[in-house]
């Protein structure tokens, strides 16, 4: 039933569209739900702890477990050569060590693992352990790795016309830089994992993971035992943001070593600290571009070139940087284009997936071209934006694919009006002439998110539905939910289907005995991908049930309708518990799977063009901020968003999504750096020197509507991805804050902010300015 | 290892621990409270908050040597105690009706946070509310639903004035 179309008056009755509550909210005010941490908690377990390598670059002389040993809680101290399988936990490439064998690649990567009876013991011990290294000079430095082409990847370039001879032939050329700050994942539970051997020689893992299947694959490489001897669970987790999709593996894979050794339950759960150094974050990037454009603000040819900095290995890296290849046009039409994607080596942990995957650091570069644009030209920056759109008969990417669905213009148009924008851009311009010392600025940025997974073989997935004979239904899937509302939506699904109430839909744990081979929860395909399958396999019971009425009452399928907990035929009815008993009773399957691949997409490497994307996610923001020129302060003082999710399945969850989105989106562009000391370690590594936003930093004024749009393409009851897109909605803030710097300069010049905008990356672009006007007057003497 | 006499809830606990355990953890590990909930381990959070004597506090950095002679309450038995009720039962409906929660982690904190706000001040602003909920933090970004869930159990209170 892929390509049905919504029949609005079902829908009426359903509850595909209603703001149901989320199916965990009862637990989770009352403390009664259950994350990986909160099971097991006796004694009679051991825990894990890592000893953690104390150079970024290096080769292992000695180690001395002596002094650990002597801790008498201490069971056992792990080692690579304990390892009876492979001590590699690479999710894509090889090179993701699980514990270091010889060489050490960044500061912190585990070298041993502490088991222990209590969690203070173990990492006590683990402190005890005395490790020689010879030390080399790690690689700390991006441009360094690009002069020296070191690559944990080759690179990947997009290539659209003739850009040399557009550039040569383009009216103005400007170029720019800018250094992209990563971001710590800082999910508020942890990274933790317990694992339990089995009677059959296998184990049983509780993480907290957004890819189950795929710790189930690593555990059992490890371990070296088939597939089907380990089994995954995870019924939700506290915040996921990507940093769980590879980067639960290390912890659940060293706590099942540990439990299939001591054959006792382990428990692995880091310290918020040791969670911050050692686990991969969002790639800082360095990214540099030269464009052409008409002396109208119309963009010739961008020659761009991204640099992610990936760390020491390939982790997921390949498909985040091509991510920001894709988005380094964001929304608009690049007529002649050279975009290159460089996979950088560093010393550092290997940085991972994080809401937007690569896409933010693109199309952040894609703005501050608008803008750069906008300065020199002086014309409206909106408009700017306006006039370099996709639109029709411009509507090719750098890629090839085409966009199809032109709402861009619509949206910011709409927008500006509804947030007043000129006017209020007006008076902002009179508050700054009268106000030396604060700044106030404003902007409108869109975004055009590609939803499917790069890779093109992880659009794919399935559930397990099945119905009681007392009409109640669970239900199973392959995503995992992490706060995002996922087990929800899916049963509104199953429930609409069913012309059921929501509350008749358990949709609990995430198992890899019950839906194998799934992919993760990523890429904001959790509902695209899932919903389907569980519509798939809800609409293969409905059939059956409806072919047992057509049988026996004599009544034709188009006569038969499911809604409010009745099944009504002809001019009959039958409460839907009552049907299911009769259908049991006259053996029928009550259980079915469902499957579902997302169609139409494809991608050819060698010509860097395809289709990669099933559709496109829009939104436009417009945020106000104001920063103080002598501190380098900055607040966001209000926030407008306008955001397309098609036709939303619940929309107090995905405004919760935007909403939350755009405040983590915030935080990565204005208050949250990753600082590293010059050995590699990471300096900002507590919440006490790294700062994610609080309630305070939220815009006093907060507007969000939904764009009134079903999507075009035939999604699960038309409905969008919604996890990431909003994300980039911040970047509202960021020329915002560009936008109130220019004002120094009466608008002639826009002085670079690297990102995040910190209270120095600010004062610096202040000094720069001023120092722009300074050089002016002397000119002009 | 020494014996605490513990008023948790209401209900005496004899637990035999460390003087500098912190109270997260006797709360977690001895007497399996597991509703409070581990983020930092620093006091930076706001995850473990649970109540003390009245006052919200981070039971992750709190050893429980000092907490012998008062009274901790939790986010299980918050809105079953008296004392507590006029602001637990409404703000607990209030988060599930604003949909406050997303992955639900550091709720358990925020709602404790905010029941010590609302039973320490009658009227609230949204600077208030900044100024206390400061130290709660939470990654999904549900800040504006929580703003909205305490503004609506204050203005609920000081309606019924």
């Amino acid at each position: 039933m892929r390509h049905f179309k919504i029949n609005h008056e079902e829908i009426k009755n359903g509850t595909v569209g209603r703001s149901v509550k989320h199916e965990s909210a009862s637990a989770q005010v009352t403390g009664k739900a259950i994350y990986i941490d909160d099971r097991h908690q006796t004694s009679q377990i051991l825990h894990g702890y890592p000893v953690m390598a104390s150079v970024s670059s290096g080769t292992i002389e000695s180690i001395d477990t002596s002094e650990a040993l002597k801790i008498p809680a201490v069971s056992c101290i792990l080692s690579a050569d304990d390892i009876p399988g492979q001590n590699d936990v690479g999710p894509v490439f090889k090179g993701d060590i699980l514990l270091a064998e010889n060489e050490i690649f960044y500061h912190g990567q585990p070298v041993l693992l502490v088991v222990a009876s209590s969690y203070e013991a173990a990492r006590k011990a683990a402190r005890k352990v005395v490790i020689k290294y010879r030390q080399t000079p790690p690689l700390l430095d991006i441009k360094m790795s690009i002069a020296n082409q070191d690559w944990v990847r080759p690179p990947h370039s997009l290539k659209k016309g003739d850009v040399d001879t557009a550039l040569a032939n383009a009216a103005n050329r400007l170029e720019g830089e800018i250094a992209i700050g990563g971001q710590e994942h800082f999910y508020l539970e942890g990274q933790v994992s317990i694992a339990e051997p089995t009677e059959e020689g296998g184990i049983f893992v509780h993480c907290s993971t957004q890819n189950p299947t795929e710790i189930q694959h690593l555990v059992a490489k490890v371990l070296k035992r088939p597939f089907n001897f380990v089994t995954v669970e995870m019924r939700r987790m506290g915040g996921g943001f990507g940093g769980k999709e590879t980067q639960a593996a290390p912890w659940a894979c060293l706590a099942a070593l540990a439990a299939d050794k001591t054959q006792q339950i382990v428990k692995i759960r880091l310290a918020r600290s040791d969670d911050f150094r050692i686990t991969g974050k969002r790639h800082p990037f360095y990214n540099k571009y030269e464009i052409g454009f008409t002396d109208t603000g119309i963009i010739q040819a961008a020659d761009i070139q991204i640099n992610g900095n990936c760390g020491y290995s390939a982790d997921l890296s390949d498909a985040i940087v091509d991510r920001a290849l894709f988005h380094a046009n964001n929304a608009y039409y690049y007529p002649a284009a050279r975009i290159l994607g460089n996979r950088c080596r560093s010393n550092t942990v290997s940085h991972t997936a994080f809401r937007g995957f690569g896409g933010p650091q693109g199309m952040l570069t894609a703005e501050q071209i608008m803008d750069d644009i906008a300065y020199y030209c002086d014309i409206e920056p909106l408009q700017v934006r306006l006039k370099n759109l996709l639109r029709p008969g411009m509507d090719e990417t750098p890629y090839g694919q085409k966009t199809s669905q032109f709402v861009m213009a619509d949206m910011l148009q709409k927008l500006a009006d509804d947030a007043n924008y000129y006017q209020r851009k007006s008076e902002i311009a009179k508050f700054n002439q009268s106000s030396p010392i604060i700044k106030k600025g404003i902007a409108i940025t869109p975004v055009q998110f590609g939803i499917s997974f790069t890779v093109q073989h992880l659009n794919q997935a399935g559930a397990l539905v099945n119905v009681y004979t007392d009409g109640s239904v669970h239900v199973n899937h392959g995503g995992t939910e992490m706060g995002q509302g996922l087990n929800t939506k899916i049963a509104q699904i199953v429930a609409q289907v069913f012309g059921i109430d929501y509350e008749q839909v358990l949709v609990n744990a995430t198992r890899t005995d019950k839906v194998p081979n799934t992919s993760p929860t990523a890429a904001s395909s959790g509902t695209d991908l899932n919903g389907m399958a569980a519509l798939n396999a809800a609409n293969t019971i409905k059939r059956r049930l409806f072919d047992y009425l057509e049988k026996t009452y004599h009544v034709d399928h188009t006569s038969i309708m499911a809604s409010k907990n009745e099944v009504h035929f002809g001019e009959q009815k039958i409460p839907f518990s009552k049907l299911v008993e009769q259908a049991y009773l006259n053996r029928i399957s009550l259980s079915a799977t469902g499957y579902y691949a997302t169609p139409e997409i494809y991608y050819d490497r060698a010509t860097a063009s395809g289709h990669p994307f099933f559709y496109y996610a829009h939104g436009c923001a417009v945020s106000e901020v104001e920063i103080d020129c002598l501190t380098g302060e900055s607040t966001v003082t209000r926030t407008d968003i306008l955001h397309d999710v098609g036709h939303s399945i619940n929309p107090a969850i995905d405004k919760g999504q935007i909403e939350g989105a755009f405040i983590q989106g915030m935080g990565w562009l204005t208050t949250e750096d990753l600082i590293w000391h010059q050995d590699g370690q990471l300096a900002s590594a507590s919440p006490a020197n790294y700062k994610i936003p609080a309630i305070g930093d939220t815009p006093a004024i907060f507007n969000l509507s939904l764009y009134d749009s079903e999507n075009p393409e035939t999604t699960v009851f038309r409905s969008k991805a919604v996890g990431e897109p909003p994300f980039m909605l911040a970047i509202s803030v960021w020329c915002a804050i560009r936008h109130a710097l220019a004002s120094l300069t009466q608008q002639r010049f826009v002085p670079a902010l690297n990102a995040p905008a910190t209270p120095e990356a600010i004062l610096t672009a202040v000094i720069e300015a001023n120092n722009w006007n300074k050089k002016q007057g002397c000119n002009r003497d | 290892m020494a014996i605490y006499e513990l008023s948790v809830n209401q209900r005496t606990h004899s637990v035999d621990v460390d003087p500098d355990m912190p109270v997260l953890w006797v709360l977690r590990d001895v007497l399996g409270l597991t509703g409070t909930k581990f983020g930092c381990g620093k006091g930076l959070c706001g995850a473990c908050t649970v109540l003390f004597n009245g006052h919200a506090v981070r039971s992750c950095s709190l050893p429980v040597a000092a907490v012998q002679n008062g009274e901790l309450i939790t986010i299980e038995e918050v809105d079953k105690i008296s004392q507590y009720q006029t602001q637990a039962i409404p703000i607990k409906q209030a988060w599930i009706e604003h949909k406050v929660p997303q992955c639900g982690y550091c709720q358990p904190g925020q709602i404790m946070s905010a029941v010590a706000l609302l039973k320490n001040n009658d009227k609230l602003d949204r600077k208030q509310i900044i100024q206390q909920m400061s130290g709660n933090i939470c990654r999904c970004g549900t800040y504006q639903r929580i703003e909205k869930a305490i503004l609506s159990v204050a203005k609920g209170a000081s309606d019924d004035e």
